[in-house]
């Protein structure tokens, strides 16, 4: 599937996800993106860090379909797109099984196939026994769990991610980002994480892209080489402190 | 490590939490208003004692003599059978209210042009007296059962159709946007989105359209005057032969179609909606 025009062909099948020389300018004259080129590949989970209001969810907007780039080609080369924001938007009317059926339940999925489906996912993010549970009844860290799971219904081949654990505490947030770890090696889908926490980018990522300041452009690129699963040990360790300083110091640049 | 500062979390208050203020004491639930009846009665036996003279005493009967009008046999079997046409009257009105104000903001929020065309004419709705009207409708529909439950629909109508819209457009950008990334119809987004979210607004604007329903019931009777005699009727003609113990019975019992109707409302909008929404927020 390919948003917006022109279409560029696809020359790489392990590519999921290409941006090239996107910009975004909205109708009010705010140009939040400005000359980004990414690609993603498959097997690859790349979290981009920037300063506030820089661009990153425009960024997932574009890639996700939402919102067309104004400028620069969009190639998305799946329709299997998991999207999780930064609030879990629940239907507070529907239980914990019933929201995570909603996407499959949107896209025709026979009752019992997607009742399946969910039970899967609701199982991988380790909410077995909440099934009947309200939104209004779980913790933040529940929320975003079950709406990891709906997201994980779709099978996803690229997985799209809006700072989804910001407005969580430390201790959930670190948990969840195994969780999270543990769900790419064994999902093998290709992320596009966006994160204010530098040292949950590097802990997460094989990449991190760092944007600078409004309008948002890449100004730097690390690859993270530590193997997966991660230790989460790693993150005690001088390789990754010296890593995060490194992300920082670029944050600090493109910023001013 | 300097990094820029996290942002704060974006908060959304969807709900504020609710102040639980279930007290298991029953004087303590029971009790205030229990003496604020009290002391409405002492003040009112005042008014009636110790302000007015008897010559004029009837303008405030005491509470005693109410009571008495009301167990009357006559009287009570006037105003029970008055009670239960303005009930009947009430009722149609309201469900013709909500099927009307419902769709009526269903079509609205569909588009922006729609909204545009017909928003006004609700506000109009709400702005024109409807005692204007009365008359005029009277002579449209004759002054019989249809006639007043035209005028109670439109006395009831406007806060079903603003409290409905208002609910649909209340919806989450998110959860919007959900929807639009499974490409989803608009018959989906509203039957699975956009209704449900809106429900707690809908039965929010039905207690308050049942409240009006009741007075429209008795607005239309009490002007029209013709056909099976309803409390407003009824009203009317307590006033005119200036039996004030019956008048003050018969709104008493007006009073009181009102409250009953509200909180029964009230209770099914708790029963549909409560296990998911706290309406104590608000
Ligand atoms: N629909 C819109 N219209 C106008 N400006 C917008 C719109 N959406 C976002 N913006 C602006 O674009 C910039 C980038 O927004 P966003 O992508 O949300 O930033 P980030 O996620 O990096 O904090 C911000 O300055 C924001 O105010
Ligand atoms: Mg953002």
């Amino acid at each position: 599937m390919s948003i917006a025009t022109p279409v560029a062909p696809t020359t790489k099948t392990d590519q999921l996800l290409h941006f090239d020389d996107v910009a975004m300018t909205f109708p009010n004259g705010t140009t939040a993106l400005s000359g980004v080129s990414l690609t993603v590949n498959r097997g690859e989970f790349v979290t981009v860090v920037g300063p506030s209001g820089c661009g990153k969810s425009t960024l997932l907007r574009i890639a996700s379909g939402l919102t067309p780039a104004t400028e620069g080609v969009t190639q998305v080369d799946t329709t299997r797109i998991g999207y999780v924001f930064q609030d879990a938007t629940l239907l507070p009317w529907r239980d914990v099984q019933s929201n995570v059926e909603l996407l499959a339940e949107l896209n025709g999925i026979p009752k019992k196939q997607r009742a399946a489906t969910a039970k899967d996912a609701i199982d991988l993010v380790g909410l077995s026994g909440f099934e009947k549970h309200l939104p209004k009844t779980l913790s933040g860290g529940m929320k975003m769990r079950t709406s990891l799971a709906r997201s994980l219904t779709l099978d996803p081949e690229l997985f799209l991610f809006d700072e989804p654990f910001g407005a969580l505490d430390e201790i959930t947030r670190e948990r969840l980002n195994d969780e999270l770890i543990k769900l790419f090696t064994e999902q093998q889908f290709a992320g596009l994480f966006i994160t204010h926490s530098v040292s949950e980018a590097v802990y997460l990522s094989t990449r991190v892209i760092v944007m600078s300041g409004r309008p948002g452009k890449i100004v730097d690129e690390f690859p993270v080489e530590f193997p997966f699963p991660r230790d989460p040990e790693i993150r005690f360790t001088a390789e990754f402190a010296e890593l995060c300083g490194k992300v920082s110091h670029a944050l600090r640049e493109g910023h001013s | 490590m300097t990094t820029t500062p996290p942002a704060p979390p974006k908060t959304r208050t969807i709900m504020r939490p609710a102040t639980v203020r279930k007290s298991t004491n029953p004087a303590a639930t029971w009790g205030p208003p229990v003496a604020v009846f009290v002391g409405f009665l002492l003040v009112w036996y005042a008014v009636s004692y110790l302000i007015l003279d008897e010559k004029r005493r009837f303008l405030v009967p005491p509470p005693h003599e109410v009571l008495a009008a009301f167990f009357d046999p006559k009287v009570f079997g006037e105003i029970m059978l008055a009670l239960s046409r303005t009930t009947f009257v009430a009722l149609i009105g309201l469900a013709i209210a909500i099927v009307i104000g419902v769709g009526w903001a269903v079509a609205m929020s569909q588009a922006k042009w729609v909204e545009r065309s017909l928003y006004p004419y609700a506000v109009v709705l709400q702005c024109i007296p409807i005692l204007a009207l009365v008359p005029l409708i009277g002579f449209w529909f004759g002054f019989d059962y249809p006639a007043r439950i035209i005028v109670c629909v439109m006395i009831a109508l406007f806060p079903m159709v603003s409290n409905t819209l208002f609910g649909l457009q209340s919806v989450d950008r998110g959860q919007r946007e959900l929807f639009q990334l499974q490409r989803a119809g608009r018959w989906t987004v509203l039957t699975k989105l956009e209704f449900p979210a809106a429900l707690p607004a809908i039965f929010a604007g039905m207690r308050i359209s049942a409240g009006l329903a009741v007075v429209g019931a008795i607005v239309g009777d009490f002007f029209f005057r013709r056909g099976d005699p309803g409390l407003g009727s009824l009203l009317s003609t307590y006033t005119s032969r200036l039996q004030s113990a019956e008048l003050f019975a018969a709104i008493i019992v007006a009073a009181l179609l009102g409250v009953v109707i509200f909180a029964i409302f009230g209770w099914i909008g708790k029963r549909v909606v409560g296990r998911w929404y706290d309406f104590s927020a608000n």
